[in-house]
């Protein structure tokens, strides 16, 4: 093996602002398509159980629509696919105002959207139905169960897996860099272009990414703790009494 | 206060509901008993609109529950519901069980919700209990919230559903005292049980079901000593006997 390692490539230059900037990206997009993917999937999810079939079918197409087409595919539709679509003075403007990163965002959004939907659907079906008559029975509407029983109960028995599907979130943004969005991933190719120090460019990426998720499982693990249900089993901690 | 008018209901193909007729009084408490699929929770079931009837008509405080005009959100509020499984909000204590209802539909403020649940769980036994979570609690106490939780509303109308079929025998005392109570204090109730003695002490009617029908119909006396039905009598013997 002769390949000289050189790892003050990672800090001369511009190397360290690009990772910065980089990363700054990474969590920017990321934070508003998982805004958007929680919006969307408690709404869809919520649906996909409400009483009434038109609601549910709506809901059901949303999910296998987005969740069914690659995400490549989508951050190219949003992003090649529908601007040309729209009044030209709205596409100028775009093209001005990041729009490979709004596309990016949309298609991280709406494909996660359906897959947190799944999720929620799962913890509201593992809710009794009985609960949702008790509450109804007190007088709650549909609308006042669903908000101030069925979907508190259906998020704290969800966050496991919505976390794996939050770290994936955060993962696949590294997808944007194929339109350009100067995310993370994008970054470190760039650094490798520039210094031609490739394993050392993407060893940086590796470490930030892995960093980056520790975090948030982390955080993650907290939020699960404080927002257990008392008496619910599999709990780590022993209970109070 | 509660009419049944040739009500009929299916599952499917499964007649669950028959004919049924029935007129309840204001004030009175009404026990129904019969054997498991009889019908008898569905019964009770219907009157809140939680099961839909193919057929018949009931009729609650004067209001028909087929009328497409209905509010049924606001005549659920003056009914109140007690499951055989409680059914509290796990995630809620005690306190926020009682008073979601009163602050979410009555619009009331929070301190007076609040100070009606502490007379509340007070009547039923458990003051020391507001800020515990249901998990925290047996299933006496969880059932004595749940009907604390009924009452917040102030119903017109309790319906009991079983409430002590899934508690251990020394708690089911406990429940009964409480029900008891409030059937002295005049609340209208209908009670799905197979606790014959509460029914023989406290209801002024007993309704014996089987097979979607009410077979037969008395004030508790008559029915426990003098059971018309063979049906009836069978059943009696088969409850009674332990």
């Amino acid at each position: 093996m002769n390949y000289q390692f050189d790892w003050s490539v990672l800090w001369t230059g511009q190397s360290g602002q690009w990772l910065l900037q980089g990363l700054v990206t990474t969590l920017e997009i990321s934070a508003l398509a998982w805004l958007l993917a929680g919006a969307l999937g408690v709404l869809s999810g919520a649906l996909r159980t409400a009483p009434w079939a038109p609601l549910r079918a709506v809901a059901a197409f949303y999910v296998e629509f987005f969740r069914n087409v690659p995400l490549l595919v989508w951050m190219f539709f949003w992003y090649f696919g529908v601007p040309p679509l729209l009044p030209k003075p709205f596409q100028d403007w775009l093209y001005d105002h990041g729009a490979e990163f709004w596309a990016g965002t949309l298609a991280l959004g709406v494909y996660h959207g359906a897959r947190f939907s799944e999720v929620i659907r799962s913890g509201i079906q593992a809710i009794p139905k009985t609960q949702f008559e008790a509450a109804l029975s007190t007088g709650l509407t549909t609308m006042q169960a669903y908000r101030f029983v069925i979907i508190p109960v259906a998020l704290r028995l969800i966050i496991p897996p919505v976390t794996s599907e939050s770290l994936n979130l955060l993962k696949n943004s590294s997808l944007a860099l194929t339109i350009s969005v100067a995310e993370l991933t994008f970054q470190t190719r760039q650094i490798e272009t520039y210094t031609a120090k490739a394993f050392e460019a993407l060893t940086a990426g590796t470490v930030i990414y892995l960093l980056l998720c520790l975090a948030i499982a982390g955080v993650m693990a907290r939020v699960e703790r404080r927002c257990a249900i008392p008496g619910m089993i599999a709990r780590a901690a022993p209970a109070e009494h | 206060m509660v009419e049944f008018q040739r009500v009929n209901k299916w599952y499917g193909s499964l007649h669950v509901l028959r004919e049924i007729s029935l007129r309840i009084e204001q004030g009175e408490v009404v026990v129904v008993c019969g054997p498991s699929g009889s019908g008898k929770s569905t019964l009770i079931r219907c009157v809140n609109g939680l099961e839909p009837i193919q057929s018949g008509e009931i009729v609650v405080g004067g209001k028909r529950l087929s009328d497409p005009s209905l509010d049924m959100t606001a005549l659920r509020a003056e009914i109140g519901f007690v499951f055989q499984q409680f059914n509290l909000y796990p995630h809620l204590s005690v306190m926020e069980n009682i008073v979601l209802a009163p602050l979410k539909v009555k619009k009331a403020p929070r301190p007076e919700a609040e100070k009606i649940a502490r007379r509340l769980l007070e009547r039923v036994g458990i003051p020391d209990k507001a800020s515990a979570y249901p998990a925290n609690l047996s299933g006496g106490q969880q059932q004595r919230v749940a009907i604390a939780r009924a009452l917040a509303m102030q119903p017109k109308i309790m319906l009991f559903d079983e409430p002590t079929s899934a508690l251990d025998p020394e708690m089911i005392s406990e429940v009964l005292e409480v029900m008891t109570d409030l059937a002295k204090d005049g609340m209208t109730m209908v009670v799905v049980t197979h606790e014959m003695g509460f029914a023989r002490r406290v209801a002024h009617r007993v309704l014996f079901m089987d097979e979607g029908q009410i077979v037969e119909e008395g004030d508790p006396q008559r029915f426990f000593d003098s059971p018309a039905s063979p049906r009836t009598k069978q059943f009696l013997s088969k409850i009674l006997s332990h």
